[in-house]
């Protein structure tokens, strides 16, 4: 197929041609000429964001709840430094986007020009890859490329910064393009013999755990994870981004690890012999004290990305490849390991890790003066709203109890900043995934400092007609700023102070996006707030969860300490060889 | 800490530099050497690149390299099992009375004298990274003016060759 068209028509055809049903942006001037063609676009539906940032996030929403490419559009200049934040945190938690932007003529390239940024050169760091066109010609195949790339192999960001000239020049289009990636060849397809040795392992390990992260769920792989559970029996901990690949209510689930794990994910993972990465990346936020992280247990470490295996901690049994048919060939291994007479015995684990779970499960305590626990509110807003619905978290300690008390049950139900902890993340993100999944309720659960950061999106689902759930857990501070100089700076509350219970009035602030704003600020009425927010479905719903300032998310090992270090409350350490 | 030649296949693309330049100082590393120029095909460059590293940290920037989409290919050359050569130019101080010494060291080192002045000459020297050093102990004394030296460029010894693969994939994407 070949037509001559402008360039805008061509990256619109294009994106039509990749499968794109939805872009989030901000029109300006050098991104103008693709605003035209995209008007009279049948299939792409185009959301006017408030902030490029928004744009961004909404994309990675958008990505999180459809496992499709998120795509977002800004023009050169503010409108694409404006999506760096995005970028960057869609390349730390592999988010599949795509960023198209404008950029000044090619002539004026390089002379510092109005709007002129080098974003291409800025976002090197931050994107699986990125392309500046500049020739018309090159637009369809880049496209291609794009969506190519940012959807195989590990995901991640790939940003398509387009001149103004070349979106104004005429081309022939021509469909389908070939691509030309000669250095771009994702392993999917695990090693046999390392994926025999894992399964040998497995059987002869007395203490294993298996260490689920993200890359489980990018490769939409819970179903697998579940059956080789439940075959070999070994314990589960799912890591921040991988929350909902094992039910948390499956008896094999010990929680999450990390920072603010639970103690028998901790203890799990501290005391095994054999660690089964499977898609996680030993991050500083699950391993602590690198040297003291589970330090007698083997590692079988599977990725998609070779350069993920072995960079924090060796693995003795490298696998590379696709969660899923790493998890489908161990499935086969282990059974074949049993057809053999060999299986796993890990019953004297077992003992040990539910006296853990018995003695240290995940708590909190209510407030004496009477207030409102955010525990409490999240964990409600849990069980009255229920598994079925999406939940996205910003950044800080309302994100950690989102983590700890929703009670995930499906795969992908639990949308956040893990690897960037990006403030601010929640609302526009809210709104990408309730774009991509409408028939699904979707909860932002915010922090009064994020939501402060990011709400004016709230305008853009409000006219658009993207009817979320925002319940900020207000406790007027920067909640985990305020946790960390209570434990490590005596008290002394610099600067973490917003009043944000006094200004903004989020309640009026609602009602001004012509949102409804719903207040609660005690035990009594949070089952009821929730329920009426549940009602309304025609618009946005903010509710402002007034909470106890001085809760502490528990438990928690502190930054860079030994896993073994945990505290289940302030200077409360858990008995390790209780009941054992 | 022990010095590694990468030969790296990167596609012919603007930025490719950059790209991979900053990925080795993002990642901490230092970079002794580089040289880039085109292969035997047109869409390919080669790049020689010369790091002062442990193993560990080599393979882990040697994978992140591989990621970078323009990167074809990656070999580690073996210092014994490849010819390793760098060039310099030396602009050494050399008056009537010090010239007769100077070139018998241009001898001594198979140099070549490129340009003569009167009170100066500017010699070409090829050869492994120990045999320039060696001539740039000796000229010191003489009074070294101006000294630049190319990276260093290295390809494997025998028949084969590391880019006919990447020759094909190339073809077979093009």
């Amino acid at each position: 197929m070949t037509e001559r068209m402008t360039g805008s028509q061509a990256l619109i055809r294009a994106l039509e041609e990749v499968g794109v049903d939805t872009v989030f942006g901000i029109p300006g001037g050098a991104i103008l000429p693709a605003y035209d063609p995209l008007f009279d676009s049948q299939k792409i539906r185009h959301i006017l964001v408030r902030h490029e940032q928004g744009a961004g996030h909404a994309a990675q929403g958008y990505a999180q709840a459809t496992g499709r490419v998120g795509v977002c559009m800004a023009t050169s200049g503010p409108g694409a430094t404006n999506l760096v934040t995005p970028i960057a945190d869609a390349y730390m938690d592999s988010v599949p986007i795509v960023a198209i932007t404008g950029q000044v003529p090619s002539g004026a390239i390089g002379t510092d020009a109005f709007q002129e940024a080098d974003i291409s050169g800025i976002t090197m760091p931050i994107t699986k890859h990125n392309f500046l066109v500049t020739d018309p010609a090159d637009i369809g195949r880049t496209i291609a490329e794009a969506f190519h790339i940012a959807s195989t192999g590990r995901p991640g960001p790939v940003l398509v910064d387009i001149a103004k000239d070349a979106l104004q020049n005429e081309v022939d289009f021509v469909w389908p393009q070939p691509m030309q990636l000669p250095g771009y060849r994702p392993v999917t397809r695990p090693h046999a013999k390392q994926v025999r040795e894992a399964a040998r392992l497995l059987t002869e390990a007395q203490r294993p755990v298996l260490y689920v992260g993200g890359g489980v769920l990018k490769a939409r792989a819970a179903a697998e994870l579940r059956t080789l559970a439940e075959l070999t029996g070994a314990p589960v901990v799912t890591t921040l981004m991988a929350k909902g690949a094992l039910p948390d209510s499956h008896p094999l689930h010990m929680g999450m690890p990390g920072m603010h794990g639970s103690v028998g994910a901790v203890g799990a993972l501290q005391r095994s012999d054999l660690l089964v990465a499977l898609g996680a990346r030993f991050d500083d936020r699950v391993t602590g004290r690198l040297d003291s992280f589970a330090s007698g247990a083997k590692v079988v470490h599977a990725d998609i990305d070779p350069a993920e295996i072995s960079k924090n901690r060796h693995a003795d049994v490298p696998i590379v490849g696709d969660c899923r048919d790493v998890l489908t060939d161990l499935i086969n291994a282990v059974r074949a390991e049993h057809s053999a007479g060999r299986k796993g015995d890990y019953e004297a684990w077992w003992r040990q890790l539910n006296s853990w779970r018995e003695t240290y499960p995940l708590g909190y305590d209510q407030p004496e003066d009477g207030s409102l626990a955010p525990q409490y509110a999240i964990e409600r807003i849990g069980k009255v709203v229920g598994p079925d619905a999406l939940y996205v978290a910003g950044v800080g300690q309302h994100q950690m109890w989102t983590a700890q008390f929703i009670g995930y049950e499906n795969p992908g139900s639990f949308i956040n900043s893990g690897g960037l902890g990006t403030m601010g993340y929640a609302v526009p993100a809210a709104m990408g995934a309730k774009k991509g999944r409408p028939d699904t309720a979707v909860w932002a659960i915010d922090g009064d400092g994020c939501f402060q950061m990011t709400n004016q999106e709230l305008a853009t689902c409000a006219i658009e007609g993207i009817p979320i759930k925002v319940a900020v857990i207000n406790n007027g501070n920067l909640g985990m700023i305020r946790q960390w100089q209570t434990l490590f700076y005596e008290g002394r509350y610099s600067n973490s102070d917003l009043q944000s219970r006094r200004i903004p009035d989020f309640v009026k602030l609602a009602e001004a996006y012509g949102c409804v704003g719903l207040r609660c600020d005690n035990v009594a009425d949070v089952d009821a707030t929730i329920a009426k927010a549940m009602e309304i479905n025609d618009v946005p719903v903010v509710i402002d969860f007034i909470v106890h300032a001085d809760a502490m998310v528990w438990p928690m090992v502190a930054a860079g300490a030994d896993n073994d270090e945990i505290k289940i409350a302030r200077d409360m350490a858990p008995d390790w060889e209780n009941g054992d | 800490m022990s010095r590694h030649t990468l030969s790296v296949l990167v596609e012919n693309k603007p930025g490719i530099l950059a790209r991979v330049a900053s990925l080795f100082s993002r990642r901490g590393f230092n970079i002794d050497s580089l040289a880039v120029g085109t292969t035997e095909h047109p869409d390919i460059s080669r790049m020689t690149i010369v790091v002062n590293v442990e193993e560990l940290p080599l393979e882990q920037v040697t994978k992140q390299l591989n990621k970078l989409v323009n990167v074809i290919k990656i070999v580690e050359l073996d210092s014994s099992a490849s010819v390793q050569r760098e060039l310099i130019l030396i602009k050494v101080r050399a008056d009537a009375e010090t010239r007769s010494q100077v070139l018998e060291t241009v001898q001594l080192f198979r140099a070549k004298v490129v340009d003569v002045a009167t009170d100066a000459v500017t010699i070409e020297a090829t050869g492994s990274r120990d045999k320039l050093e060696a001539l740039i102990r000796i000229l010191e004394p003489f009074g070294i003016k101006e000294l630049v030296q190319s990276g260093m460029v290295a390809i494997g010894r025998g028949a084969r060759s590391i880019t006919d693969r990447s020759l094909r994939a190339i073809e077979r994407s093009a």
